[in-house]
């Protein structure tokens, strides 16, 4: 496989031709929070604006139909790039929503089925009783904690989850135990965005196929990463952001398999989601439109839809190829350097590359403000995974995240950064 | 931003470690990095507010925490708040640092060019404004 053409693909990013504190090279290591956009997303973004804007799904003038029709072609290509079928494709304001959506369907089928009203066939498995179980593990992103920690809390449901080992990893031996028959959900990271871990799939996904429950897959930092194909997942939904993978801001996604999605009542409801509607009452939509209340994101999915088309002609497996590169000089380099100690599995097999690290002696945050002095690009904190901190009892971490337009030389001056921080403070 | 007199502070604390007894207890934390401050409040009958807190965190919180104890650490709330509105407003560029109400408090102003710092730096001054306004509630309803 050839490698990247990294300063090919840098031209295409405008936001590389300004400079950070006082003239420094732009070295941005903050994709795991947001990517950067190149030029193709942002023509396709201002081209509909610019030739086609309409309120899709309504209106039959000439401008809503081809708002519509680009819409949609954005659905079966953004479809597409999972391997996946473009009704089975729901878009959503970003990737937490998405995981509302699944917890609020959870919710509100119980709600509903307790108020013995109608369900969607099938809904029987959305249904909770108190004592049910949801399962998630130690390493979520509060995005995919919040949402089942007050769905138990709202309907009697158990939280449990799964524990982490010292490396970095889930803790695959508690899966018998806290996978039970009284489980309806697990919701795991596909790749934690902090320890950088990769999920092992097939044990836990076999696990949850044991007792009959679902599995979400929070797919944020592997969809825009590495070649994903939900039809060898074996997973129910995955859920994942536009933004992270050099698509617009405000458009996320979730992947639900055909029947289940059919089985879902409604989460946020209005305009575009309905079937017929009376003063009394109201039926809805097939998926996806079924969870696509109001006006949808049009510009942003045509966006997205580039972002898909830039990360084609790149292919995923050269992304994750590179990105593998990346990772194991960065490993390398850390390793070198005093004081320095990475949070996440220290070797590169079955790792992204979101890599966390503290610096005995000294605060993440000095450490991200002396790397922003020199133009190094990081974020610190504990990156929306505070259990993942208290497990690994550090207050913060510094996370350097790295993507297609990144290279050795970035490699370099976070390394150079650090050893400049080190030698501030004095540790 | 990083003087030498911040990481002076930073690298030795003032008056850092809880005391008893307290009129008044917060725990306050920086949701978007993880900074922890515990602060204690204790009102003496003559309206002086002592000080005791521990807390955890990068040089700007822990740095501003000490600096915060040499400045209003047993003086009355109308001084102490004198003292943290002074820094609200140094820190959005409002007013020029005032040495006689922040003292080493002014090498702080350099933070207010990092707008991601700037709640490091209020961190312990809000904790002690909010334990006061309690230990002063709870005074009154007695």
């Amino acid at each position: 496989m050839a490698p990247l053409d990294v300063t090919a693909i840098k031209r295409d990013f405008p936001i590389f031709n300004r400079t950070v504190r006082d003239g420094r090279r732009l070295v941005y290591l903050d994709s795991g929070a947001t990517s950067q956009k190149p030029v193709q997303v942002l023509d396709a973004e201002r081209e509909f604006y610019e030739k086609h804007n309409a309120a899709v799904h309504r209106g039959a003038h000439q401008l809503a139909e081809e708002a519509t029709d680009a819409f949609e072609h954005a659905r079966l290509n953004i479809a597409g790039f999972i391997g996946a079928k473009a009704d089975d494709l729901v878009f959503t304001k970003n990737a937490t929503e998405a995981i509302n959506l699944v917890a609020y369907s959870f919710l509100n089928a119980t709600l509903k089925f307790s108020r013995g009203k109608d369900l969607p066939d099938g809904a029987e498995r959305f249904v909770l009783a108190e004592g049910d179980e949801i399962v998630v593990s130690e390493m979520e992103h509060h995005a995919n904690l919040i949402p089942w920690q007050e769905l138990a809390d709202k309907t009697g449901a158990v939280l449990r989850w799964i524990g982490l080992t010292d490396d970095g990893r889930l803790d695959e031996s508690t899966y018998a135990n806290v996978i039970t028959n009284r489980t309806k959900i697990v919701s795991v990271t596909h790749q934690s965005n902090l320890l950088g871990s990769v999920t092992d799939l097939a044990p836990i996904v076999k696990a949850a196929r044991a007792v009959g429950a679902l599995v979400l897959l929070d797919a944020c930092q592997s969809v825009p990463h590495m070649p994903v194909d939900v039809s060898e997942l074996g997973v129910d939904f995955i859920a994942w952001s536009g933004h992270k993978m050099l698509g617009p801001l405000g458009i996320g996604c979730l992947w639900g398999k055909s029947e289940i999605l059919a089985a879902m009542p409604p989460f946020i409801t209005g305009g575009s989601m309905i079937e017929t509607v009376h003063m009394e009452s109201s039926t809805f939509a097939l998926p996806p439109k079924r969870f696509e209340a109001g006006v949808p994101m049009a510009a942003q999915a045509v966006g997205l839809s580039a972002a898909v088309d830039y990360l084609n002609r790149i292919g995923m497996a050269a992304v994750a190829a590179h990105e593998h590169d990346l990772t194991q000089a960065v490993l390398r380099e850390l390793a070198e350097i005093d004081g320095v100690r990475i949070i996440g599995p220290k070797d590169s097999t079955n790792r992204g590359s979101a890599i966390s690290f503290v610096l005995d002696g000294l605060h993440p945050h000095d450490v991200g403000q002396i790397l922003d002095e020199n133009g190094v690009a990081v974020r610190v904190g504990h990156h929306c995974a505070w259990p993942v901190c208290r497990r690994y009892s550090v207050p913060a971490t510094t996370r350097a995240t790295f993507y297609i337009y990144n290279d050795m030389e970035d490699v370099q001056a976070l390394a150079d950064g650090i050893r400049s921080a080190k030698k501030f403070f004095g540790v | 931003m990083y003087q030498e007199i911040i990481l002076d502070h930073y690298k030795h604390p003032h008056g850092k470690g809880l005391t008893e007894p307290f009129d008044a207890e917060v725990h306050h934390v920086n949701p978007t990095c993880g900074d922890e401050i515990t602060l204690r409040v204790k009102t003496s009958a003559d309206g002086l507010i002592a000080i005791s807190y521990d807390n955890q965190g990068c040089s700007i919180s822990q740095a501003s925490a000490s600096i915060m104890f040499d400045q209003i650490n047993g003086v009355t709330f109308a001084a102490g708040e004198q003292a943290v509105d002074h820094l609200v407003l140094m820190l959005q560029r409002e007013v020029s640092p005032d040495e006689d109400i922040l003292g080493d408090g002014i090498a702080l102003e350099g933070v207010a060019q990092y707008p991601a710092r700037v709640k490091c730096a209020l961190l312990a001054w809000m904790a002690w404004k909010d334990a006061a306004i309690q230990a002063s509630s709870k005074g009154e309803a007695k």
